[in-house]
């Protein structure tokens, strides 16, 4: 069964290059099956293969499938080869399965557009890229699947070209996510520079031997690899990207901007776990980097107006919480969060796509309302999303998973109660903006009617996803509630476990939980009474100057935007509005205005008169005479 | 036979050549310049010949009936070119030729 691993990043591959080939001829219904397919089949595959590495793992806990040689240049050897671990799984297994309900959806969503096979070709495309990424056992490898999920997020998200807004954001989005690309390259090129190969297993095993804990490579290199991270994963500092690239078609931003390819940050920390673990300070940048960006991002999420916005916010926050839970050293706890957020933020942005399509493409929440009743399945999907990302306690998926990194954030080794602070305060600031966006969508009067009731295309990937975000969380139970777990033990083969050190003090966790639950709770109340019992508070203080100060400071996202404008656009277009007859460009307008001068000198001297070339003729005779006697 | 030496034949050989090379660069009949380019290439042949004698070799006589021998598709080119130059500037004079200056 490993030895269909190939096929797995092969096929999506393959529907790319059907689609973008003979897209046009096919039709929309061929388009569809190939391109659903595709992803289906790779999906089916992944699950035999997951089936198979439970049953009887592979020796050494990982398979590798060498497939070609790459490039080999003296030293430098890189293989095209598949490296199957259960971290890998994990991811492999969300992309493949998630992508493929995305994908059906997209089949209804995408229905009415008039490049419906592009849409295909593009998404297919990026699901191979993706899954280049996560498979890859080499970090060239992993560094092409990196570039080709940044072009594919760049094309989805400039999908509609026409308006020249979508491009303006696509352009953005690939500009952010290239600053932090770059830092990583050199990262790479340092982690060759130190160990002389790329290979991932050969870095880690050389990599405790080669550096001590705290060794300056080693605090550079992580901090460089952190840089590519940050900026794919939409983190502070370069997070402003992602609500911007909203812009694309809502299936991309669920595939996309939510479930893989801003998670692809998490997966390079936690596949370079190794080498982060010899630079301490690199840990409590990333820690600090988490719970910084949760807390931004959650304050940005409370007066968004746009509900794919608040998403996006979102899923920026619940990223932060996985950079603390890496931060910390939380390894199995921030993937497990990466799986449980793929299927609820996944989940919530069909959900919203459904709402979206239902209300004449509007996006604003507040022109909305009252859809519970219209749209039953959507909104009873939708609540479980909501209450997974808000962490409702004991009934939802997302619960135990963020209650895992909020505990560890204080328990772990590198986290300490600054850290625990910000993720509960966090959780709060998640819940209540979640659930205003529930009250103001679903409840209230009905503004708009509803012009698009779902069909089973899009109705099956929703429950579908409901049911992982409402029980996917009960495969890794907390200590206090039955010590179950199955995917930290899972995880173990790839990353280690660090439950010793965090079960010691019951009675602080208890407290930890029950703090979290009684906020969550509360903050959905504090939601339904400003947004649906008493709007009116909420009116009088966006009334007052500071009040609307503080709103109009919250939507444009902190501010982050307005700085970035001020600190490096403008100083930038200004230098090249007032160097735009480049100044290095003197030297090369020189050569070619030489060279020309050069050309009028002796166009001169070919005058057309015969004698005077005969006369040349003897003048050159005489001088070579001359100079072959006197030599 | 008296027997030259070497040293007068190739004075009057160069003698020849350069009268010859004068006439291509004084003389502006086309014409002219043939005839004073066959007197150059008439030179060198004389020059081969007494170098050949003075040697008692037969490779001057050979080069010399070479030398003859591209003189002849030479001028037969040459005559060629100057009737088609005759018939467009009705005038054998190689400076009204000039079209080609750069």
């Amino acid at each position: 069964m490993y030895d269909f691993l190939w096929l797995v990043p092969t096929l999506p591959f393959l529907g790319f290059l059907i689609l973008a080939l003979f897209g046009k001829k096919l039709g929309k219904t061929l388009s569809a099956f190939v391109g659903v397919g595709s992803i289906g089949i790779s999906a089916l595959i992944t699950i035999l293969i997951g089936i198979r590495f439970l049953s009887s793992p592979p020796e050494g806990d990982a398979f590798v499938q060498t497939l070609w040689t790459w490039i080999a240049v003296d030293r430098f050897n890189v293989n095209i080869a598949l490296h199957l671990d259960a971290l890998s799984l994990v991811f492999t297994f969300v992309i493949t399965f998630v992508g493929f309900w995305i994908h059906l959806y997209s089949v209804e969503y995408m229905a009415d557009d008039e490049s419906f096979s592009r849409f295909f070709a593009y998404m297919n495309l990026f699901v191979g890229a993706m899954l280049l990424l996560v498979l890859g056992d080499n970090l060239l490898l992993l560094y092409l699947g990196w570039e080709g999920v940044g072009l594919c997020s760049y094309l989805l998200i400039g999908f509609w070209y026409k308006d020249s807004a979508n491009g303006y954001a696509a352009r953005k989005a690939f500009i952010v996510t290239r600053v932090g690309d770059a830092a990583m390259a050199i990262g790479l090129f340092l982690l060759f520079y130190s160990f002389g190969t790329l290979n991932i297993q050969e870095i880690l095993t050389q990599a405790p031997q080669t550096w001590s804990v705290g060794n300056n490579l080693a605090v550079i290199a992580t901090l460089l690899l952190l840089g590519g991270a940050v900026g794919k994963s939409a983190q502070l500092p370069l997070q402003v990207w992602l609500p911007d690239a909203m812009a694309g078609p809502t299936p991309t931003s669920a595939l996309i901007h939510a479930a893989t390819m801003v998670t692809a940050g998490v997966y390079l920390i936690a596949r370079m776990h190794g080498i982060y673990e010899l630079a301490p300070v690199s840990m409590f940048v990333v820690a600090i980097v988490g719970a910084a960006t949760l807390l931004i991002a959650g304050f940005a999420g409370l007066t968004q107006v746009d509900i794919k916005r608040v998403l996006a916010y979102s899923t920026i926050s619940q990223i932060g919480y996985m950079f603390l839970a890496l931060g910390v050293g939380a390894w199995s706890a921030a993937i497990f969060h990466f799986m449980i957020h793929a299927f609820f933020k996944a989940l919530l942005f069909l959900g919203a796509g459904a709402i979206i399509l239902a209300q004449h493409h509007e996006q604003n929440m507040f022109k909305m309302g009252g859809l519970a009743k219209a749209l039953p399945v959507t909104f009873w999907t939708f609540l479980i999303g909501s209450g997974s990302l808000a962490a409702l306690p004991l009934v939802t998926a997302g619960f135990y998973s963020k209650d895992a990194i909020i505990w560890f954030a204080w328990s772990a080794e590198g986290g300490n109660i600054y850290l625990w602070a910000a993720a509960v305060f966090g959780a709060f600031i998640t819940g209540f903006y979640t659930f205003r966006m529930v009250f103001v969508t679903f409840f209230g009067q009905q503004k708009i009617d509803v012009s698009h009731f779902p069909k089973w295309t899009i109705h099956v990937p929703l429950i579908v996803l409901a049911f992982f975000a409402l029980f996917g969380g009960f495969i890794e139970l907390p200590g206090t509630m039955g010590h179950f777990t199955l995917f930290s033990d899972f995880l173990k083969s790839a990353l280690p476990a660090m439950e010793e050190v965090a079960h010691e003090n019951v009675s602080l966790e208890y407290f930890s939980q029950i703090l979290t639950a009684v906020l969550a709770l509360v903050s959905v109340y504090l939601a339904y009474v400003l947004y649906l019992k008493k709007p009116q508070i909420v009116t009088n203080f966006t009334d007052t100057g500071f009040g609307k100060g503080l709103q109009q400071f919250f939507l444009s996202g902190l501010g982050f935007d307005w700085l970035y404008e001020r600190l490096f656009i403008r100083p930038y277009v200004w230098i090249a509005r007032t160097n735009k007859r480049d100044f290095i460009d003197l030297f090369y307008v020189f050569l070619p205005w030489m060279s020309r001068q050069f050309h009028y000198a002796f166009s001169y001297t070919q005058s057309g008169k015969v004698r005077r070339y005969i006369l040349g003729i003897a003048l050159g005779a005489v001088v070579s005479i001359t100079i072959v006697v006197i030599l | 036979m008296s027997s030259i030496s070497l040293n007068t034949g190739l004075v009057i050989a160069s003698i020849l050549f350069f009268l010859g090379f004068l006439g291509v660069m004084i003389r502006r009949n086309i014409l002219f310049m043939l005839i004073s380019v066959e007197i150059m290439l008439n030179a060198a042949g004389l020059a081969f010949i007494f170098a050949g004698a003075s040697h008692n070799a037969p490779d001057g006589q050979v080069m010399f009936i070479f030398i003859l021998t591209m003189a002849a598709a030479e001028v037969a080119v040459g005559l060629a070119l100057l009737i088609q130059v005759y018939q467009k500037f009705k005038t054998l004079d190689s400076d009204a030729a000039s079209n080609m200056r750069g």
